[in-house]
């Protein structure tokens, strides 16, 4: 327990406002969170436009949680009523339902373009490396549950997009050896998709997963805050302090990227607005034109493909076929040798992978190829939490690395982009040898990590950060 | 080396793939047709020549005042399906005997503009060639037969306009197999005239399709003209963002 409760007295003239302000302050640490958490909260100063993301990720979240309230008040979890509770009563009857309805489904896309451009900075400047892992694994978490969020959000439309999409992905995990038809069975509520998925898939989108992703977002600004933010220079500016206690290269948030942040969310509305108001079907890539049909369980569509913020991971699945699975099994085996006889693993770590290869090859050989695909579908997922402990790296930022570094980023980037419009199309065999190639890229650029990140000649790295006087 | 030729072989040649989609039917662009008369007539079309076996159930026919209609033309003109003008536009042909006479349900026409957009061309382009491609076939049940679905339960509603069609077959070599030869269209011939000419026709299809595309959206018009209201005053906020952050920004070294 602290000290006993002392009442703050400012003199009788004082504002009213300051005078509530203090009142609020005795008993509930108003100021202090404010101070601590934004107003005093000392942020290096060479933020550049990758740093806005976080921000605009959190405004995105307030947006589609308003939204989606409003939608609620309409829409009917009910698989003979969810459709026109969408096209009829929210798109026509509801007044401004329309635009409810657009900024949601324009927001979920906008909210993964946000993500992937905060998660790429993270990258460039060596954001989740020592002592910020933890912030890393809590945004990897919230990556896992804003998929998911998605994913259940996307059957709600009761589409034929929406319902093929879910009878795609739940019956994946059908191939999970011994438990999977289980499985599939326990979260569809019924041997196919149906209305008692519907109504669960309703739970888990409105309530369950917002829940959940509040939690870890205050996690993630929690464990940032205790840490302080890293910046595009990659340098701890908490090592050179000021006779006032604070960083000499730190700003407080308040007013500079109160403001910095406004004018870039202002920047953002006019992208998100142009977007609701003059495209909201992006071609067909925020609304899907397959989606106008009601959802129709006899008949599937020639061409079912997740939304495109899937996509990237579906084409690695999609490659995995028969074929490619000796190709895996090769890679298996190269990387062993390469741990054995490059690395400076322990003796039984060297063991504990000849072993965990050789039950993975032993697995490859003997469950078909749809299972693996689908445990390279979640690797690909996955392994992005890893990356605290894949790079080695001397320098943090991408400023002060060999330049062939960069281009290694690049090809990743590339790679999977190209998985990503890959995920769009049908597999054709030449789409798909360009998808297998990408997925080896793709692995090859996590799992070589620990090699490629510490070789090369590095820049010297500042004591300061760079910065600019505007 | 060998592995690496044949790859950038295979990458040269990918982007010709973005050709080789189904290889439908192609598409004729639907002509611009936004102004009220057009959407009234389209609105005329569909509800006597649509609404019979189609429903547009998520469709209020008093929303059609908003291509300029008043609820005593709807009223008057153009309420067959129900007695209010408040009431939706659904059919009274039950799914049951539709599947049983035609052996498909007639979907419902409230976003069909929207759902047949494809890469092949938007929904409008996809509907106004869809209606315009009946032929005579008299192996189907219904005596008609379709370019762009081919084999379609749907018969040719606006055949009386449009007259009896029947499509021109050329024998052609197979551009892929010259020892092959495949028939391929090579354009209509008129059986039976209709009471339109072709070109009458094509404007009432256009007109109809311009009434489908703005059914399957009735807030667009709103939608455009709000988001260039938005934009403009986002445009306006941003430069003061802009200017304000810079104004704090200046005194730091």
């Amino acid at each position: 327990m602290g000290a006993a409760f002392k009442e703050t007295k400012l003199p009788a003239n004082a504002p009213a406002g300051h005078k509530a302000l203090a009142w609020i302050d005795d008993r509930f640490p108003l100021s202090k969170l404010w101070n601590d958490q934004w107003g005093k909260y000392y942020a290096p100063k060479n933020f550049n436009i990758w740093y806005l993301f976080g921000s605009l990720a959190m405004l995105i979240l307030v947006l589609q949680i308003v939204t989606g309230i409003f939608l609620t008040m309409h829409y009917k979890p009910d698989a003979a009523l969810a459709f026109n509770s969408v096209e009829m009563t929210i798109m026509r009857d509801v007044p401004w339902g329309w635009l409810v309805r657009y900024m949601h489904s324009t927001g979920a896309s906008a909210f993964f373009i946000v993500v992937y451009l905060h998660m790429t900075r993270g990258l460039l400047y060596g954001s989740y490396r020592k002592p910020r892992e933890l912030i890393w694994i809590f945004g990897f978490a919230i990556f896992l549950c804003l998929m998911a969020e998605a994913f259940f959000g996307y059957l709600l439309p009761w589409g034929q997009m929406s319902y093929w999409g879910a009878q795609v992905i739940v019956n994946l995990f059908g191939a999970i050896p011994v438990i999977g038809p289980d499985l599939s069975l326990w979260i569809r509520g019924d041997y196919v998709v149906s209305d008692a998925t519907l109504n669960r898939f309703f739970a888990f989108h409105v309530i369950a997963l917002p829940l959940v992703l509040l939690g870890l977002v205050a996690a993630h600004l929690i464990a940032l805050h205790e840490v302080g933010s890293n910046n595009p220079d990659g340098i701890e500016v908490k090592e050179h302090l000021g006779p006032d206690g604070h960083p000499l290269d730190a700003i407080p948030s308040h007013p500079y990227y109160s403001t910095k942040d406004l004018f870039g969310v202002s920047m953002f509305l006019l992208i998100f607005s142009a977007v609701v108001f003059f495209a909201p079907e992006m071609g067909g890539y925020f609304l899907e034109y397959n989606n106008f049909i009601p959802a129709d369980s006899m008949k599937t569509p020639p061409h079912i493909a997740p939304t495109w913020y899937f996509t990237p991971f579906y084409s690695v699945l999609r490659a995995t076929t028969a074929d490619f699975m000796y190709v895996v099994i090769a890679a298996v085996v190269l990387y062993v040798v390469f741990l054995w006889v490059k690395s400076r693993l322990s003796y039984k770590a060297k063991m504990a992978a000849a072993v965990i290869g050789l039950v993975l090859i032993i697995g490859m050989l003997t469950l078909e190829a749809k299972f693996w695909g689908v445990v390279l579908f979640g690797s690909s997922v996955v392994i992005i939490g890893a990356l605290p402990w894949l790079d080695h790296s001397p320098a943090r930022s991408i400023r002060y690395r060999p330049k062939w570094h960069m281009w290694l980023y690049v090809l990743f980037g590339l790679s999977f982009i190209a998985l990503g419009y890959l995920g769009t199309q049908l597999p054709t065999p030449a789409y798909t040898l360009i998808s297998q190639v990408c997925t080896l890229l793709y692995f090859s650029f996590f799992l070589l990590m620990p090699w490629w990140s510490a070789a090369g000649r590095f820049k010297p790295v500042p004591t300061r950060v760079t910065f600019h006087p505007h | 080396m060998n592995f690496t030729k044949k790859l950038f072989a295979v990458l040269a040649l990918v982007p010709g793939l973005v050709f080789a989609s189904e290889g439908g039917f192609p598409l004729d662009r639907a002509p611009e047709r936004s102004d009220m008369a057009s959407l009234q007539n389209g609105a005329k079309l569909f509800v006597n020549y649509c609404l019979n076996c189609h429903s547009a159930s998520a469709m209020r026919y008093n929303r059609l005042r908003d291509i300029g209609l008043t609820d005593e033309q709807i009223k008057n003109n153009l309420l067959f399906s129900a007695d209010k003008v408040g009431e939706l536009m659904t059919t009274a042909m039950r799914p049951a005997d539709a599947k049983a006479w035609f052996g498909a349900v007639p979907p419902d026409l409230s976003v069909i503009a929207r759902a047949k957009s494809s890469p092949a061309g938007s929904g409008a382009d996809y509907l106004y060639t869809y209606l315009r491609t009946f032929y005579k076939d008299d192996t189907r049940p219904t005596g008609w037969n379709n370019m762009v679905v081919p084999n379609v339960a749907m018969p040719h509603v606006m055949w009386q306009l449009q007259g009896v069609r029947a499509p021109k077959m050329v024998e052609e070599t197979d551009p892929h197999d010259a020892s092959k030869k495949i028939h391929t269209f090579a354009g209509w011939e008129q059986v039976a005239p209709g009471s339109m000419s072709a070109t009458d026709f094509d404007t009432a299809t256009a007109d109809l399709v311009a009434y489908l595309s703005w059914m399957a959206e009735p807030a667009q018009g709103t939608r455009k003209k709000l988001g260039a209201i938005v934009l403009i005053f986002l445009s306006v906020f941003a430069f003061l963002a802009w200017r304000l952050n810079a104004s704090y920004w200046k005194d730091l070294k």
